[in-house]
C-alpha cells in the first residue's frame, strides 16, 4: 500500500529530511516510492508460533530471545523469563505473557491495541516526548506509523520480567515505522529490550522509528537495544537506513532512564537516544557499543539535557571501526539556567581495526549554570600487533583474537545489558567483525 | 624434537640471526645466554611465529613438521609456548576468560572438545594455587596493572594450563625479586618432564640456580658461539661475555 506524502506536516518539508549535521552519505530517498505499510503475507497473522517464518525463529534463537511460551515455561528459570512483542514489517504479530503481566497491572501490547483499549494513556503521553514536528523522520513516523509496542507500568510496580520487542523488516521495498511508548508511573521499574533484524536485500530500506519513554517520580526505565539490521553486502550494496528518534523524559523528581545499545547492523545509522532530565535529582545514562564494518556508516550518540536541579548523567560510548566504515560519536550535554549542580561524566573510546576506516568524536557541551560540572574523556586506539601476536601465540586465530580484544574493549557496556542478552551480544560482536582482519 | 638448522632471520631488513643450529630433544632443558642485542629475544619470536620476523635461510622443524609456513596460533596448537619477557596487557579481558579462551582455541585446533566450565574452574584453582595466583588476580584484566612478579606468574600459569611440549622462557627472571623468582622457578620445574622440551633465555646465571639446564649455549651476534654444560653458566657469571664477543668480532 502506498501512502502519499500530502498529509500532515510532511508536505511542508521539501527536502528529503537529510540530517545536515551527520557524517553520513547516501543518495536521495524517493519517499513516493516507499511502501509505508506492509502486513505479513498471511493477513490474519500467525495463529501460533508454528506458522511463523522459520528463518525468523532461527534469528530469535540466535539473539537468545525465547518466543515460544512453552519453551520458556519448560526450560527457563522464572526470573529469566522474557515477555516478547514481535513486530514483522508493520504489524505486531505476537505478544507473550500478557496475562501474567496483567496480573501485576503491567500493560504490554501492540500500540494499535493500546489506542483502542487504553486511549486515555495514549492520548496523554503519545507525542509528549517527541513532538510531531521534532525532525523529518519523526514527522514521517508520526504520519504513517501503524504499529509498535506500548508499555505502561503502574505506580509502585516492579515489572516482574524483562519486556522485549522484536522488530523485523521482511517485505521488499518496505519501510518500517514503528512507534514505541513506555510509561513508568511513580515508583515503578521496567527493563525493556528491543532486537532488530532484516534479511538481505539489494535495495536500501528505511527504518524510521520513534521511541518515547516517560519516567514519573522515583521511576526507572532501562532500555536496551541490540540492533542487527542488514548492513549491506561487501560492496556496500543494499542495507537498512536506520534513522531513529529515541528520547526519554525523566519527567518527575528522582526518576532515572538508562539507554544501552549494541549497534552492529544497518548500512547507515543515525540515532541519538537522549534523556531530558526535567525532574530534580533525575538521572540519565547512555551506554553504547557501535560497530561499523565494510561500508557501514554510523553517526550516533546521545543528548543529556539537564533542566532540573541535582541532575546527573553518565555516557560511556565504545566505537569500533573496521573495513572502510565511518563511525562517529556525536553527543550533546547541556545544562539549563536552573540546573544547579548538574553533573555529567562522558567517556568516548574509539578502536580502529585496519587503516581504511574512520573514527570521529564530536562532543557538544553547553552550560548555562556555573555550578554544573561536566567531564569528558576520549581515547582512540588501534588493536596493536603486539596484542594480536600475544593472543595468537596462545592459540587464538586472527578472528578469535580480534573478537576477544574487542569484547574486552566493550566490557563496561556489555555489563549493562541484561544477563541473558550479554552473552548473545558478545557473539554478535564477533560475527559482525568477521573478515575485518587479514 | 625441535630442530633448528642454519637459521637466518631478519626484522625490517635488519639481519639478526646469522646461522643458528640447535637441536632440543624431549625432556631437555637448554639455556641460551648472551649479551644484549645478541638475538636472544628475536630467536624466541621467530620460534613462536611473530609476523615481520622473516626467515631468510635455514629452517625450523618440530616433531618432523616444517614450521616455516605455520602461524603463531598453529604452532601453539602444535605445542609451542612462549613465556613473554614483557607480557602484553589485554584491557577488559579477565585473566580467567583469557585462559579459557586460549585453552579452548587450542583444543578446537586439535579437534578436541571444549573443556566444560566446572572442569576448567577446577583446573585453574589447582594450578593457580601452586603459583600463588589469587582469585582476585584471575578476575582482573590480563596483565593490566599487574606487578612484574604477577605478570610472570600469570605467564607460567598459562604455561601450566596449556601444557605445551616446547616451552621458551624469554628472560622470565627479569623484574623478579628473590621470592617471586623462587615461585616462578618452582612452577617451571614442576613442568619439567620427559616429554617436554624447554629453552630458557636469560642474561643471568641466577635463574639457572633454580632451573638447572642440561645444556648452556652462548649466543653472540646471531650465532651460537659456545655450547657446554651447566658449568658454562658459572664461568660466564665470573668472566662475562667478553671472551665470546671478542672472539666473534675477531
Amino acid at each position: 500500500m502506498d501512502a502519499k506524502l500530502a498529509s500532515g506536516g510532511i508536505s511542508s518539508l521539501e527536502n528529503d529530511g537529510r540530517a545536515t549535521w551527520a557524517r553520513v552519505e547516501y543518495p536521495k530517498i524517493d519517499f513516493e516510492d516507499l511502501h509505508y505499510y506492509a502486513a505479513p503475507k498471511n493477513t490474519e497473522g500467525p495463529k501460533s508460533l508454528d506458522e511463523v517464518d522459520p528463518e525468523l525463529l532461527e534469528t530469535y534463537k540466535k539473539l537468545g530471545i525465547p518466543l515460544s511460551e512453552q519453551e520458556i515455561l519448560a526450560g527457563v528459570a522464572p526470573e529469566n523469563r522474557v515477555a516478547v512483542d514481535a513486530v514483522f514489517d508493520s504489524v505486531s504479530v505476537a505478544t507473550t505473557f500478557k496475562e501474567e503481566l496483567a496480573k501485576a497491572g503491567v500493560i504490554f501490547c501492540p500500540i494499535s491495541e493500546a489506542v483502542r483499549e487504553h486511549p486515555e494513556l495514549v492520548q496523554k503521553y503519545l507525542g509528549s516526548v517527541v513532538p510531531v514536528s521534532d525532525n523529518f523522520y519523526a514527522t514521517l513516523n508520526s504520519a504513517v506509523f501503524s504499529d509498535g509496542s506500548f508499555v505502561y507500568v503502574p505506580p509502585g510496580v516492579r515489572c516482574p520480567m524483562e519486556l522485549s520487542t522484536y522488530f523485523r523488516i521482511n517485505e521488499k521495498n518496505t519501510g518500517q515505522f514503528e512507534r514505541t511508548l513506555i510509561i513508568a508511573d511513580k515508583g515503578s521499574y521496567v527493563s525493556y529490550l528491543e532486537g532488530c533484524t532484516a534479511p538481505q536485500r539489494d535495495e536500501n530500506q528505511l527504518h524510521a522509528a520513534v521511541v518515547e519513554l516517560v519516567a514519573l517520580e522515583d521511576a526507572e526505565i532501562k532500555y536496551s537495544t541490540v540492533q542487527n539490521w542488514y548492513p549491506g553486502d561487501s560492496e556496500g550494496k543494499g542495507g537498512i537506513y536506520n534513522f531513529v528518534t529515541k528520547r526519554g523524559d525523566c519527567r518527575e523528581k528522582n526518576s532515572k532512564i538508562s539507554w544501552t545499545q549494541v549497534e552492529t547492523g544497518s548500512a547507515i545509522t543515525w540515532k541519538y537516544p537522549s534523556c531530558i532530565l526535567r525532574g530534580d535529582n533525575s538521572q540519565g545514562e547512555f551506554y553504547s557499543i557501535a560497530i561499523s564494518n565494510g561500508h557501514q556508516q554510523i553517526d550516533s550518540g546521545t543528548k543529556m539535557i539537564h533542566l532540573g536541579k541535582n541532575t546527573a548523567s553518565r555516557i560511556i560510548s565504545k566505537g569500533i571501526s573496521a573495513g572502510v566504515s565511518q563511525n562517529t560519536y556525536r553527543g550533546q550535554v547541556s545544562a539549563h539556567r536552573k540546573a544547579s549542580n548538574a553533573r555529567n561524566f562522558t567517556q568516548c573510546d574509539s578502536l580502529l581495526i585496519g587503516d581504511k576506516c574512520g573514527a570521529h568524536t564530536v562532543p557538544y557541551i553547553e552550560s548555562k549554570n556555573s555550578s554544573a560540572v561536566f567531564e569528558h574523556e576520549a581515547t582512540t586506539s588501534k588493536i596493536s600487533d603486539d596484542q594480536m601476536f600475544y593472543c595468537q601465540a596462545r592459540g587464538l586465530d586472527e578472528e578469535e583474537a580480534v573478537a576477544l580484544i574487542v569484547n574486552g574493549f566493550v566490557r563496561d557496556v556489555i555489563q549493562q545489558l541484561p544477563m541473558e542478552f550479554a552473552v548473545e551480544a558478545q557473539k554478535l560482536i564477533s560475527i559482525s567483525l568477521e573478515g575485518s582482519v587479514g | 624434537m625441535l630442530e633448528i638448522k642454519n637459521l637466518h632471520a631478519e626484522v625490517d631488513g635488519n639481519k639478526i640471526l646469522r646461522g643458528i643450529d640447535l637441536t632440543v630433544r624431549p625432556g631437555e632443558v637448554h639455556a641460551i645466554m648472551g649479551p644484549n642485542g645478541s638475538g636472544k629475544s628475536t630467536l624466541s619470536y621467530v620460534l613462536a611465529g611473530k609476523e615481520d620476523y622473516e626467515i631468510t635461510e635455514g629452517s625450523i622443524s618440530y616433531n618432523g613438521v616444517d614450521w616455516s609456513e605455520l602461524g603463531a596460533d598453529e604452532r601453539a596448537a602444535a605445542g609451542m609456548f612462549l613465556a613473554f619477557q614483557y607480557p602484553i596487557e589485554i584491557p577488559g579481558v579477565a585473566t580467567m576468560t583469557f585462559l579459557k579462551t586460549a585453552l579452548n582455541a587450542q583444543r578446537k585446533a586439535r579437534g578436541e572438545d571444549e573443556i566444560s566450565t566446572p572442569d576448567f574452574m577446577k583446573l585453574v584453582r589447582e594450578k593457580s594455587k601452586e603459583l600463588k595466583v589469587t582469585p582476585d588476580m584471575l578476575k582482573r584484566p590480563l596483565n593490566v596493572g599487574f606487578s612484574g612478579g604477577e605478570k610472570k606468574r600469570a605467564e607460567i600459569l598459562q604455561m601450566s594450563l596449556l601444557e605445551p611440549t616446547l616451552c621458551v622462557l624469554d628472560e622470565t627472571d627479569s623484574g623478579l625479586d628473590i621470592d617471586a623468582l623462587r615461585i616462578v622457578s618452582e612452577g617451571v620445574n614442576q613442568l619439567r618432564s620427559p616429554e617436554r622440551s624447554m629453552i630458557v633465555i636469560t642474561h643471568y646465571q641466577r635463574l639457572l640456580d633454580h632451573i638447572v639446564p642440561d645444556v648452556v649455549h652462548v649466543l653472540s651476534k646471531g650465532k651460537i658461539v659456545k655450547t657446554g654444560g651447566k658449568e658454562l653458566a658459572l664461568e660466564l657469571e665470573k668472566n662475562g661475555y667478553a671472551d665470546y664477543v671478542d672472539e666473534e668480532a675477531a
